[in-house]
């Protein structure tokens, strides 16, 4: 088990190089520079621009500058922005509890909601239910965010009034941040309603953002139950008498959770990626928006910094659900 | 480290219970903001999104642009002379003028010269200690109006009098005093934040004389501001203020509609005629200080001839452009500064869209059959939504007095350096917001001999318009600098170095409740002298 931990580890190393030699080179590919872009229609005198570049090291060689960041991360600086002029790893511990909060949320409903729709789907195969389950799947697969994040916006806040437009709490409320994560704070602010608005708040973003991740499970319990149900063991299962609901719930389910669980793990890198538009429809101040942000003002050393983190927190998780994995079914492990 | 916070959470939620508590009938404005403020430092920003947060809530200076005017009016300074060589500027500052007592300072001295030295003397001197407080910071606006090179000195006279000395003389030097780089900042807020080792706090939190003063900052969310008691033109009639930061304009409409903000900035073109329908909500409109234009090459054959440039302009229908781009949302153009401000002669009759007469006058001055480039803007940006929707306008309406155009773009950094060549082959789409209300900043600045191979995209040198705008810049009586100005746009007309193409329209829904709502053709965004009803 140690040695299996180990080379997955290993294994994790060359990868951050490269996502760290990528992070470094895209957006260096973009064009215009920060600098081009703080003076926007104006002309900046040619020498003026070279001093602020100096300043900020970008005009020594690329191989330099990688070689400097390399060194830098190595003791854990990752950089500071040249906008807000604050350590990318502050800004990023201060915004990323409003991601995992929304995320979180968005993968608890779709993993409650698309594991029984694969479920049902599955064993009532080719019927209507299957028919329509599939259906919505492949709609909601395909449906771009924004404009799902807009019109579910303008139908529940717009019309029907029962949502809040956007944001993470209503604004009477103020109360510092404990931990980041909203629903706490409100709780232990003690202010009456705060808890309720802070839900309130989250259940447009969470369908949002929850929508593509629940397709995507929802068919693949569909397929891993299809196949499972079609195994010797269940049919065995059903020979001896068992009820229905202890045949599926139990022999199958169980067996097909396992490409599920994967699933749901590479559903993390989705879930940051939607976290970007997500985000930014709904005023919701996290990771995705604050990215989005200083790709637009070519925030060199946030971008770095950011991409590099959610690379390693995608890594993590990859890897957690590696052993988990591992754990699950022992011939993985010994292969 | 937890259980720290959760003291100071107790003990804040305390405070504000009883906040709450004492004003039950506050009255709050919440501003739907379009974005995040880069910092709260006015100085080492240039984004207006970064000014309405700082500069023009927490913070004064020593003259304030007139609300909805781009005239300036004395402010932390009361009066001022100036040397009849126009190099010295004496300010006589106002007394009494308190700084605001916060939750994080509370000052023990009213304004005075010290904080006026110390605002400037941070941006021009490379070795005061605030200079590089943040580290690379550009002071861009400073460096941009020409600051280091203009002023020689900053210099307290006495505790209510200093004097700026120039190297030159310069008449928008006091529009350039109301611009939001020069807020002025506490001397000693400064000086305790340099003792408590914690300089980057100042861009932070800031702490000024203005209307508001600053509460709380959660990043990307919300910025609160609550009224300054003591702000020496009297109370806010609001309580606070909220910013409630929301990116996307689609989304802000919503926001404004359901009740959740009551005023917000730059809609979508879209929904606007949606916004104006509800019955909750007025809609206000104003051209922005800002212009479109399509710069001619005027050093290459055959656009050095006026006439021909007449004549291509006589082909466009600026109607077209702005119903197409703008939705309406937009005024044609026919002088290179905006309605809004001072010295606008309007007077001036635009050119008329005549093809045939175009045609005529083509052939006229023997350019017939031209085949030129057009180059569109790769961004959209408020003066023009979008360049290559115009330039194919463009490009229809030459081909009706047998014009071939060729559009061409590159990347926007590109973009801007290709287009100042001397030798740049075809008309280029370009524009300009204007920085401090003052003509200088578009007429001298885009149009002028010095801008050539610069600002100046149509590399026009014309020595009569030239001397007049150079003449305006020493004058310092605005009625006799409107005169100049005045003449300068009349022979701008006569010679046609641009197509003038429009001035976008600034548009400002907000709900019925807020009153005193000012538009300010600066596209600055004020909220002293706002109030709700409920």
């Amino acid at each position: 088990m140690l040695r299996f931990v180990l080379g997955r580890v290993l294994v994790l190393i060359p990868t951050f190089i490269g996502v760290s030699i990528i992070a470094f080179a895209f957006i260096r590919l973009l064009p215009g520079d920060p600098v081009m872009l703080m003076s926007g229609e104006r002309v900046m005198d040619p020498e003026r621009y070279q001093r602020i570049m100096h300043q900020l090291g970008y005009d020594r060689p690329m191989p330099v500058q990688y070689f400097d960041y390399l060194i830098g991360l190595l003791s854990g600086d990752f950089g500071t922005s040249i906008v807000t002029r604050r350590p990318v790893v502050q800004d990023f511990f201060a915004l990323f509890p409003a991601t995992l909060e929304l995320s979180f949320c968005a993968i608890v409903f779709a993993v409650v909601l698309g594991v029984p729709a694969g479920v049902l789907a599955a064993v009532k195969r080719g019927s209507f239910y299957d028919q329509a389950i599939m259906s919505v799947a492949l709609v909601g697969y395909s449906m771009p965010i924004f404009w799902w994040g807009i019109l579910l916006i303008i139908l529940f806040s717009g019309i029907l009034g029962w949502t809040p437009v956007s944001g993470r709490i209503s604004l009477m409320y103020f109360f510092p941040s404990v931990t980041g994560f909203m629903l706490i704070d409100a709780l232990i602010s003690g202010q009456s309603g705060a808890f309720r608005s802070a839900l309130s708040h989250l259940i447009l973003p969470t369908i949002v953002l929850g929508t593509i991740p629940l397709a995507v499970i929802a068919r693949q319990t569909r397929s891993a139950m299809l196949e499972v149900l079609s195994e010797d063991y269940v049919r065995t299962a059903r020979a001896k008498g068992l009820p229905p609901s202890r045949v599926v719930g139990l022999h199958a389910l169980r067996n097909a959770l396992i490409p599920v669980v994967t699933t749901i793990g590479l559903q993390v890198g989705v879930l940051m990626a939607g976290a970007i538009l997500t985000e930014s429809i709904f005023s919701w101040p996290g990771i995705g928006k604050w990215m989005i942000d200083s790709v637009s003002k070519r925030d060199y050393p946030v971008i770095q910094g950011g991409l590099l983190i959610i690379a390693a927190i995608i890594m993590l998780v990859n890897l957690i659900v590696d052993l988990l994995y591992g754990l699950i079914n022992p011939r993985i492990r010994h292969h | 480290m937890v259980l720290k916070r959760l003291t100071q959470a107790a003990l804040l939620g305390v405070s504000l219970a009883a906040l709450a508590g004492a004003g039950a009938s506050a009255k709050t404005l919440v501003y739907c903001s379009e974005g995040s403020p880069e910092g709260f430092d006015p100085g080492i920003y240039t984004a207006g999104t970064t000014f309405d947060a700082s500069s023009r809530t927490v913070y004064n200076r020593l003259l304030e642009f007139e609300h909805g005017k781009t005239s300036t009016a004395p402010a932390l300074a009361e009066s001022w002379d100036i040397s009849d060589d126009g190099l010295e500027y004496t300010f006589h500052l106002r007394p009494g003028v308190k700084f605001q007592t916060t939750d994080f300072f509370t000052p023990t001295r009213d304004f005075n010269a010290d904080d006026v030295v110390f605002s400037f003397e941070r941006q021009l001197k490379t070795d005061n200690p605030w200079n590089q407080y943040v580290a690379g910071a550009a002071w861009e606006y400073s460096a941009g109006m020409g600051f280091p090179d203009l002023i020689k000195s900053v210099e307290k006279v006495d505790d209510l009098t200093v004097k700026f000395v120039l190297n030159h003389p310069e008449a928008p030097f006091l529009a350039d005093l109301a611009m939001d780089f020069a807020s002025i900042m506490s001397k000693e807020y400064a000086d305790k934040l340099a003792a408590d080792g914690k300089m980057e706090q100042l861009n932070q939190m800031p702490l000024g004389t203005g209307p508001f003063e600053f509460v709380a900052y959660e990043p990307d969310a919300v910025i609160r501001y609550r009224a300054h008691e003591e702000y020496w033109p009297g109370k806010e009639k609001i309580d606070d203020l909220v910013f409630a930061i929301t990116t996307d304009a689609a989304v802000r409409a919503q926001k404004l509609q359901a009740g959740e903000c009551h005023i917000m900035p730059y809609p979508n073109a879209a929904d606007v005629a949606g916004l104006e329908a509800n019955a909750d909500l007025t809609v206000m409109k104003q051209e922005g200080l800002n212009v479109a234009y399509l710069a001619y090459n005027t050093l290459i054959a055959p656009f050095d001839k006026p006439e021909v440039r007449k004549a291509l302009n006589m082909a466009i229908n600026k109607q077209a452009i702005v119903d197409a781009v703008f939705q309406g949302a937009a005024t044609p153009a026919k002088n290179p500064i905006p309605p809004t401000m001072w010295s606008y002669n309007d007077a001036i009759q635009d050119d008329p869209y005549d093809p045939e007469a175009a045609k005529a006058a083509l052939e006229a001055a023997g350019a017939a059959g031209l085949s030129m480039k057009v180059w569109a803007m790769p961004v959209s940006r408020p003066y023009m939504l979008n360049a290559k929707r115009a330039a194919e306008l463009i490009q229809e309406d030459f081909a009706k007095i047998g014009v071939t155009v060729e559009i061409v773009s590159f990347e926007w950094a590109e973009y801007l350096e290709r287009s100042k060549a001397k030798d740049r082959d075809g008309a280029v789409i370009l524009g300009w917001t204007g920085d401090n209300g003052d003509p200088d900043n578009f007429l001298d600045v885009l149009l002028g001999c010095d801008a050539v191979g610069g600002n100046n995209r149509a590399q026009w040198c014309n020595e009569e318009f030239d001397k007049l705008v150079s003449d305006a810049k020493v004058i310092s009586d605005q009625a006799e600098r409107t005169k100049l100005y005045e003449e300068a746009q009349v022979i701008f007309k006569r010679e046609a170095p641009w197509a003038t193409l429009d001035h976008s329209l600034v548009v400002m829904p907000m709900s019925k409740k807020v009153t005193g709502f000012v538009m300010d053709p600066l596209g600055i965004h004020r909220f002293d002298g706002v109030d709700i009803t409920e």
